[in-house]
């Protein structure tokens, strides 16, 4: 355990513990990234709500999510630490401004891009996961055709007498036909409603270019932090880092606030 | 002479280590462009002692490129705007006549000026004394072909040791880190027979001594590379991380 720490007081120890957290939550994106694109369905948020439910009850996924959050912790300390130290590296500055052409933006302003990730981590928590998680956020009823599963019109406000759950059970509608009835709360609706404040919308696009930025730089960096380069696939390293995580994921991520903005049901 | 240049320097003047610098203005006039940078401030510093005043303090040796004494920032560029050069193989012709040139000591709190545009640069030995050497006890001269070397590990190898250790990639770096610096030294033997018996402690103690001296953290930019005046690639970073991951979690 000693020697476990004094490999994280290394100069190189540190960098590698920036690289393994940076590429846990590389990971988590793509998670987190393929679950939401159930917003886009048209089932009037059916699927996300039941995502949502498994997201919070299932064991392992809670394990890996206090994981994450403990990740984001240690990625945002360790990267203010380094910070603070590079800053000490040279007290005195340059009197002329630095060649820009020597080293890309990004790479020169990843605490200032990681600080911005970090308010917006803040706000994204407080807006959905708190609310969901101690929040009121309401349960309501969808109905299902029984054979093809298919969602019969928006979903029903339900009163909570503070005990309910999510549930399913079988029913019949108005005509006397059997129908599945879906008992879940609307966590779609809470997202759809948030997204239609300008301001938040805003705040979001600007989280994702700062995600983006982030990880144009910070998904190859890693590798090399780890000592993983090699002419065979730097290339390739470096292009999953530009095109999947600085501009697919972040454009994915970006297009759901739009989504609603601009739906206005 | 026509075609001489006439320029503008701002440069770094600085009594002492812990006096207060500042930037000074002097006109370098009727400058050759075929006048190394070197020289140039040697003719600034002519006109400055015949004026009864203090010549500029800066460091030079060789004056050939390879002895890696020279360390000016220049424009915001560690040996100035070329690729792959050092200040004293650059030459005036770089530059335009009428021009301003900002001259300045490599800034680092492990580099300190000790006077004008010389800094104190003993850090580096300090690391090289920690690990970058082979004493093993190699007795008379061996045949040449006696350790077989591949071509390929030899190159790069020699590429390595083409690091004249004068600090530019820390000068250059945002985080006046040493990576490149340290990681060139641990590559050039990491890479041979002969420094495989030492490897691990060379790449532990030299790491270790490099944090000790106050340098930064690498932020891979890579700013490093694109400044060296020898071309020592990023490739050396990565492999010293791989050097010092297995030290530390496979021994």
């Amino acid at each position: 355990m000693n020697s476990a720490f004094k490999f994280l007081d290394t100069s190189i120890g540190r960098k590698v513990l920036m690289a393994l957290t940076g590429l846990f939550l590389c990971t988590f994106l793509i998670v987190h990234v393929s679950g939401n694109m159930q917003l886009f369905k048209n089932d009037y948020g059916l699927a996300f709500n039941q995502y949502s439910v498994f997201m919070t009850t299932f064991t392992p996924i809670k394990v890996v999510s206090y994981l994450l959050y403990l990740t984001i912790i240690l990625h945002a300390i360790s990267g203010f630490r380094l910070t603070m130290q590079n800053r000490a590296a040279r007290k005195i500055g340059y009197g002329a401004a630095k060649d820009p052409r020597s080293s890309s933006w990004a790479s020169k302003n990843m605490g200032i891009l990681g600080t911005i990730i970090l308010l917006f981590l803040v706000t994204h928590m407080a807006n959905f996961w708190f609310k969901y998680k101690f929040g009121d956020v309401p349960y309501v009823q969808y109905m299902l055709d029984v054979n093809s599963g298919e969602v019969l019109g928006a979903p029903v406000g339900l009163t909570d007498s503070g005990h309910m759950k999510p549930h399913e059970l079988m029913a019949s509608d108005a005509n006397g036909q059997p129908v599945k009835l879906v008992i879940v709360r609307d966590l779609y609706n809470v997202v759809k409603m948030a997204f239609q404040e300008t301001w938040l919308v805003v705040l979001y696009l600007l989280g994702m270019i700062a995600l983006a930025y982030h990880l144009v730089h910070g998904f190859q960096s890693s590798f090399q932090s780890l000592g993983i380069r090699h002419p065979s696939y730097a290339s390739l390293i470096q292009g999953i880092g530009v095109w999947v995580f600085g501009i697919l994921i972040p454009l994915l991520f970006a297009a759901m606030p739009v989504y609603f903005y601009f739906m206005k049901s | 002479m026509s075609g001489n240049m006439n320029l503008t320097l701002k440069v770094w003047r600085q009594k002492s280590q812990n006096a207060q610098g500042a930037f000074e203005t002097y006109e370098a006039k009727n400058i050759s462009p075929d006048m190394s940078f070197l020289e140039m401030m040697d003719v600034v510093n002519e006109d400055l002692i015949k004026a009864g005043k203090e010549p500029i303090a800066f460091d030079h040796d060789c004056r050939e490129g390879i002895c890696g004494m020279c360390s000016m920032y220049i424009n915001g560029r560690a040996h100035g705007p070329l690729k792959g050069v050092t200040t004293c193989q650059l030459h005036m012709r770089s530059f335009s006549s009428g021009e301003t040139i900002t001259i300045e000591p490599w800034r680092a709190t492990a580099f300190p000026v000790l006077r004008d545009l010389v800094v104190d640069r003993t850090a580096f030995e300090r690391i090289q004394q920690a690990g970058g050497y082979v004493s093993v006890n190699t007795g008379s001269v061996p045949d040449a072909n006696a350790i077989p070397i591949s071509k390929e590990n030899a190159d790069e190898a020699f590429l390595s040791a083409a690091c004249i250790g004068c600090g530019a990639c820390v000068a250059a770096c945002k985080n006046s880190s040493a990576m490149l610096f340290v990681s060139a030294k641990v590559s050039q033997y990491a890479l041979l027979p002969q420094g495989n018996v030492e490897r691990k402690e060379r790449v532990l103690n030299m790491v270790s001594q490099m944090d000790q001296e106050g340098f930064g953290n690498c932020t891979n930019t890579e700013a490093c590379e694109a400044e060296c005046p020898k071309e020592i690639k990023v490739t050396n970073i990565a492999r010293m991380n791989r050097e010092f991951l297995r030290a530390k979690l496979f021994s």
